[in-house]
């Protein structure tokens, strides 16, 4: 799938422009966010969010506590209203328009089955409240609870369901009422980290399968980077990047994207010119803005961005491994320059055996632009 | 091997032989102080010291129109009671959880105030309001202030009531609200397509259904006994025709004192089984499978 992303701050407000419909795009409509403002007494929780999401795309939103992504899905499920802006779905302006009329299905944060009704009547209540015969909407129930993974929980009460169990008969009744966007509020955070997994794959897999469009709030970006199109850094109430996860990992447009995403480094640098900056004895490319020549800056560089090879000779600085840390297929070390700067480098476990703590070695940035901070 | 086996074989029966003779003291003694006067009672009622044994006074009792009546009237006031109460409470505590959280406190202040103010205050205060009466009889209101005080269903003391009942409601829908995430559910039903209307009946109202029916057995017993407010404003529902009949007819008092008991504990059964047992005993014939 391709997906493209522009970021431009302007007057305050940053825009993103729509990525191309992802699979299945033709079951879903677009959503369009303008202006968005939203002051909760003297906090800002949204300062003029701008964001485009085209039909079938998941957009995740992601950042810090605070940072107004879930005020940005209230607004958009018409719990919340905002100061100022506009809220477009499908072209159609639904900023005035109350919640029970958007046709948005949402699944909560902590469980929000209504615990005096089965499974199956969790399902059925959208359609119940539309008048759907009763026949019909026990046959989608069926269909749904099937869909989502627990066939023959049909007359099961929330308690007797676990978390798990009990997000997927959420997910199926937001489903169940064939909304025309899909709102996600964190909803794997209450559960254990395997079921996470497995439910953030089966998400994925029908929300593909379905094409609908969906927006999914989190705090954790290993989510937002596996299930999402395209995944939308917020911080302070305002939109510092949305792009797709391989550009948001490989091309940060802000140091704090740089740095809320992933692991990075900051090393110290000076600017040089032609847009270089020299960092542990070697010249690398800027990316971004890039301050005047012969400025001290903070150079980030990712872990897998560094090389380091035993002895202290030939290119780079001199450094000595304090801690290696075994994961498996890579061994990530903790190494201190002569100079006092501390940097994590991921290594190949098999090149890592010889570096062990204590070890003298070299550090050197590879050949790869980065990006600088006063 | 053998020595372990002999330790562990005596160590665990010793275990399970323990009872809990203090739990089970406690439980005598508040058996015998609920159960003490009721069974005297009952035996002042069957014991005729020229006859023996005979059931006589309630069957005098039954026979008796003054009890079905003042009965009737005071059963038709709790119900009117707990109706207009749970009108008035559940909606406002809703709002209140939902909208306006900052007022919980003052609400409930506010439903606390009955239990300080003595009913005898409270009914002086209505007394005097129920004097205007005469004043107003040239205007509209007239008729209203009649109706209040209408001697076959009296309205007034329906309001006067309400207002005792809240301290009950309050806390039991207090602790109802608290029990469950009424934000989350109200906001999962409004997001489905539903109406606050269709929200408030078959989310919140089935939620909170434990509660409500916690306040209303509370409210409808605190009416069923009241005595202060009904007798100074002259009206005669069970309780104060019970002691009415007691000052000439003592054994025909008690006995209407067990009936109006047994009564009230079936009411009481009633409510609970129609309103709070239905759901428990759906989802208890099922396992939970997690």
């Amino acid at each position: 799938m391709t997906t493209t992303a522009t970021t431009a701050k302007q007057a305050g407000t940053t825009s993103v422009e729509p990525a191309s419909a992802g699979p299945g795009a033709e079951g879903g409509v677009g959503l369009r966010l303008r202006g968005l403002r939203r002051s909760f007494g003297a906090t800002t929780a949204l300062d003029g969010l701008d964001l485009d999401i085209a039909p079938g795309e998941l957009v995740a939103l992601l950042g810090p506590s605070g940072c107004g992504k879930t005020t940005a899905l209230r607004i958009i499920a018409g719990f919340e209203t905002a100061d100022t802006g506009e809220l477009l779905i499908g072209g159609e302006d639904l900023t005035a328009v109350p919640a029970n009329r958007r046709d948005i299905g949402m699944v909560f944060q902590s469980y929000s089955l209504f615990p005096t009704m089965t499974a199956a009547e969790n399902v059925a209540y959208g359609l119940r409240v539309r008048k759907v015969p009763k026949a019909e909407r026990a046959a989608r129930a069926t269909e749904l609870l099937e869909l989502v993974g627990l066939p023959g929980r049909e007359k099961h009460y929330p308690h007797q369901l676990s978390g798990g169990q009990q997000q997927r008969v959420a997910l199926a009744r937001a489903l169940a009422i064939r909304p025309r966007i899909l709102l996600l509020d964190e909803p794997l955070s209450a559960l254990d980290a395997k079921v996470r997994l497995q439910l953030r794959e089966e998400i994925r897999r029908l929300q593909l399968e379905l094409g609908i469009t969906t927006v999914f709030v989190t705090h954790d970006q290993e989510e937002a980077l596996s299930m999402a199109d395209r995944v939308a850094v917020m911080k302070e109430g305002r939109l510092e990047q949305c792009a797709s996860p391989s550009e948001l990992y490989e091309r940060p447009a802000t140091p704090f994207v740089a740095e809320f995403v992933g692991t990075m480094n900051r090393l110290p640098g000076v600017v040089c010119e032609g847009g270089t900056v020299e960092v542990l004895g070697r010249r690398v490319p800027v990316h971004g803005e890039c301050p005047g020549v012969g400025c001290e800056v903070d150079v980030l560089v990712r872990p897998e961005g560094l090389r380091v090879r035993t002895g202290t000779d030939g290119e780079g600085e001199a450094a000595t491994v304090r801690v290696a840390t075994f994961l498996g297929g890579t061994t990530r070390l903790l190494v201190t320059t002569d100079s006092g700067a501390e940097a994590k480098v991921d290594l190949p476990s098999w090149e890592a055996e010889a570096l062990t703590p204590g070890a003298r070695c070299t550090l050197t940035p590879q050949e790869q632009p980065v990006l600088v901070e006063d | 091997m053998a020595g372990l086996t002999a330790v562990s074989r005596t160590a665990v029966p010793r275990t399970a032989r323990k009872r809990p003779y203090g739990s089970i003291l406690v439980l005598l003694l508040a058996a015998l102080y609920f159960l003490v006067p009721v069974a005297a009672s009952l035996w002042f009622t069957v014991d005729d010291p020229a006859k023996g044994l005979t059931f006589g006074a309630y069957a005098k009792g039954l026979r008796d129109d003054g009890m079905a009546t003042s009965l009737g009237l005071s059963v038709r006031l709790g119900l009117a009671t707990v109706a207009l109460g749970l009108a008035l409470m559940v909606p406002t505590m809703v709002v209140v959880t939902l909208r306006l959280p900052r007022l919980r406190r003052v609400v409930e202040v506010l439903c606390m105030v009955p239990l300080i103010v003595p009913p005898i205050a409270l009914v002086a205060g209505v007394s005097t309001v129920l004097s205007w009466e005469d004043d107003l009889r040239t205007t509209p209101l007239w008729g209203t202030f009649q109706a209040l005080h209408d001697k076959s269903f009296p309205l007034v003391l329906v309001l006067v009531y309400t207002v005792m009942s809240l301290p009950f409601l309050y806390r039991s829908l207090d602790g109802g609200l608290r029990a469950v995430d009424l934000k989350t559910l109200v906001e999962a039903s409004r997001s489905l397509g539903a109406t606050r209307r269709t929200t408030l009946c078959r989310v919140v109202v089935p939620n909170l259904r434990p509660a409500i029916v916690s306040g209303s057995v509370l409210s409808l017993a605190m009416v069923l006994g009241e005595f202060t407010v009904a007798n100074v404003l002259g009206f005669e529902p069970f309780s104060v025709w019970m002691v009415h009949v007691g000052e000439y007819e003592a054994q025909l008092s008690v006995a209407a004192a067990m009936l109006s008991l047994l009564i009230t504990w079936g009411l009481l059964l009633l409510l609970t089984n129609l309103a709070g047992g239905r759901t428990r005993a759906r989802a208890d014939r099922r396992k939970p499978t997690v």
